[in-house]
């Protein structure tokens, strides 16, 4: 315990010693690159969530088309957008989660006020193979089937075969949705098989019968069967209006409120008539 | 003058003016052509230094008995678990599996290509395992996902085709040119006057081959099979495509599983970076480098401990 205090200790006086060196720095910084910024401003860099990069590439072409702005638009994953906002490095982060705690305390160290805006809805839809009899679930029997306590269709009404329950791998935003919102927190059973994409979940499901997996409402074809969840339709209209329970919030966060031509373009993301069709048109579901 | 006998009067006239003498232009090149070699020894050197920096700080966390015989891999969970038993066991009956089948099928078509075949079939067919040998590891993955997954819940009733069976058919398809081309320069390279030994003697050619050709050959045929197989262990897209990706121990050869590779590079892109999660990650490349590592030292050391035909 005592050398774990120390080192605790050590840590913070750590922190606090390389959060002068950045301020120095950063005044160092802001000193010489100052007046070139200036010049470049009629850029935006976008960085962030992969989740988010379709919509955002499709509005960014869109604003461009009309306004003539020039962007650069990347897809890093949430962390490392909200990362870049902090250290003052985007002007806008793109994220499918909403900001940590130890986030926000690097930000407020960094002397910048983070923003953040919804631009739209995620949901996430069970699904299952066209032939599977099995077309609506309880959320405590969804839960059962990924904690491992219902392993077997005939449980549910279904035939007699055993259920192949497919997840996200545990390190995407997804399922960390999933975990929270069906699993209530209990772990993901060990015989569910864990894969890397939501393409590959789809390909999975739509080619087993047995299969019962998950992806974000982009991805429903006509090859997968949406599950009814507690008598709920995963339709837009159900996620909009927040019945259906498993969805999130995409965001973006700006460096302070933004201003200029980083405003100009967030109000055209949450314009109903502008930003919001290339939510719906890239199989995410509009706020406004 | 030819540029040849140029740059010889040139270097004649450099020596000749006394600016460079012979021992200099022999130590200099001596030097190059050291860190030339040694750049690759280096460059090893330093992977796995950068990997121990990065997979060791995990075992301050969870000592590496637990690291290993742990269950439970549930990294992204209050508290973590990290446990890759199931990993190993991942690796471990895929890549047996697929030697099973690998390494018969590799042998018998070096055998058949180095000894029987006729030289026609042989100048067509090595060319074509070659070819293979070379294909990229994700058209064979999405073949097993695509293809061989659906035609085996369809014929064998299983209830997922992502599992143990299919990706070792993958591997062994991946480690079956590498086997067969190594072996084959093995047992071509076996000296003819031995053959012609064993057939004046009154041996067939089957006896030739099973009590002379094959046994004079067996180091360079090992050396094919732990080359072979280092190169499935080490495999990432094939397993993390078609293993199905279930952190367990399997029961039968029809469970899925989540080889190291797989979890690897599943993980890696979202792991926050210098985060736990990551250290663990980088843990279990540095247990996969030593697999492979001994792997090859095992490889090497046959090869050298019994040296054909001396």
């Amino acid at each position: 315990m005592a050398i774990n205090q120390i080192f605790t200790v050590d840590r913070e006086q750590k922190m606090i010693k390389s959060a002068k060196l950045a301020v120095v720095a950063a005044v160092g910084m802001g000193l010489c690159v100052g007046s070139i910024t200036a010049e470049a401003r009629s850029q935006i860099s976008i960085n962030g969530s992969t989740t988010n990069l379709p919509i955002l590439q499709e509005a960014t072409e869109m604003y461009t088309e009309r306004y003539g702005t020039n962007f650069s638009v990347a897809g890093t994953g949430s962390g490392n957008g909200i990362r870049a906002v902090i250290d003052s490095m985007t002007d806008i982060g793109m994220s499918s989660r909403w900001i940590r705690d130890s986030e926000v305390q690097q930000a407020f160290d960094n002397g910048v006020y983070v923003v953040p805006f919804a631009i739209a809805l995620d949901g996430i839809i069970p699904v299952v193979h066209p032939d599977n009899p099995v077309k609506e679930l309880t959320s405590e029997q969804l839960r059962g089937i990924y904690n491992g306590s219902i392993t077997n269709w005939s449980e549910l009404g279904g035939r007699d075969r055993r259920i192949v329950s497919i997840s996200r791998d545990s390190s995407s935003g997804t399922y960390g949705v999933w975990v929270e919102r069906v699993l209530k927190g209990d772990r993901v059973s060990g015989r569910t098989q864990l894969l890397a994409s939501n393409g590959a979940i789809v390909s999975a499901v739509s080619e087993n019968r047995d299969a019962i997996g998950y992806v974000g409402v982009g991805y429903l074809t006509g090859r997968l069967q949406p599950i009814t969840l507690d008598g709920i339709v995963p339709t837009n209209d159900n996620i909009q209006t927040g019945d259906w329970p498993i969805a999130r919030t995409l965001w973006v966060f700006t460096n302070n409120w933004p201003t200029g031509e980083t405003l100009r373009f967030i109000n055209f993301l949450l314009h109903p008539e502008r930003g919001q069709k290339a939510v719906e048109r890239t199989g995410y579901v509009p706020l406004y | 003058m030819s540029a040849v006998e140029h740059r010889v009067a040139t270097a004649k006239t450099i020596r000749a003016r006394g600016l460079i003498t012979n021992r200099t232009i022999d130590l200099i090149v001596h030097i190059i052509f050291l860190l030339i070699g040694a750049s690759g020894i280096i460059l090893l050197a330093l992977i796995a230094l950068f990997l121990m920096m990065e997979g060791l700080p995990i075992f301050e966390k969870i000592s590496f008995w637990d690291f290993i015989t742990g269950t439970e891999w549930y990294p992204t969970y209050v508290p973590p678990d990290y446990g890759i038993l199931p990993m190993i066991a991942g690796t471990a009956s895929v890549v047996a599996l697929s030697a099973l089948f690998a390494i018969p099928l590799g042998i018998g078509t070096a055998l058949y290509l180095a000894e029987i075949a006729p030289s026609q079939v042989r100048s067509v067919v090595k060319p074509v395992i070659e070819l293979i040998e070379g294909l990229p590891t994700v058209v064979i993955g999405f073949f097993g996902m695509v293809v061989v997954a659906p035609w085996m819940q369809n014929t064998l009733g299983i209830s997922t085709g992502l599992n143990v069976l299919n990706a070792a058919i993958m591997l062994a398809f991946m480690s079956v040119p590498t086997i067969a081309s190594i072996a084959e320069d093995a047992i071509y390279s076996v000296p003819k006057s031995m053959r012609e030994g064993a057939l004046a003697l009154g041996a067939t050619r089957w006896e030739t081959i099973y009590s002379v050709v094959f046994p004079a050959s067996l180091t360079g045929i090992s050396t094919a099979v732990v080359l072979g197989l280092a190169r499935a262990i080490g495999e990432t897209m094939v397993v993390l495509m078609v293993a199905g990706g279930a952190a367990i121990i399997p029961e039968s050869i029809f469970d899925p599983v989540r080889p190291m590779p797989a979890n690897i590079a599943a993980e890696m892109g979202n792991a926050p970076f210098r985060g736990e999660h990551y250290h663990a990650l980088f843990a279990i490349g540095l247990i996969l480098f030593f697999i492979t590592f001994m792997f090859n030292a095992v490889a090497t050391y046959f090869a050298n401990k019994y040296r054909q035909f001396e």
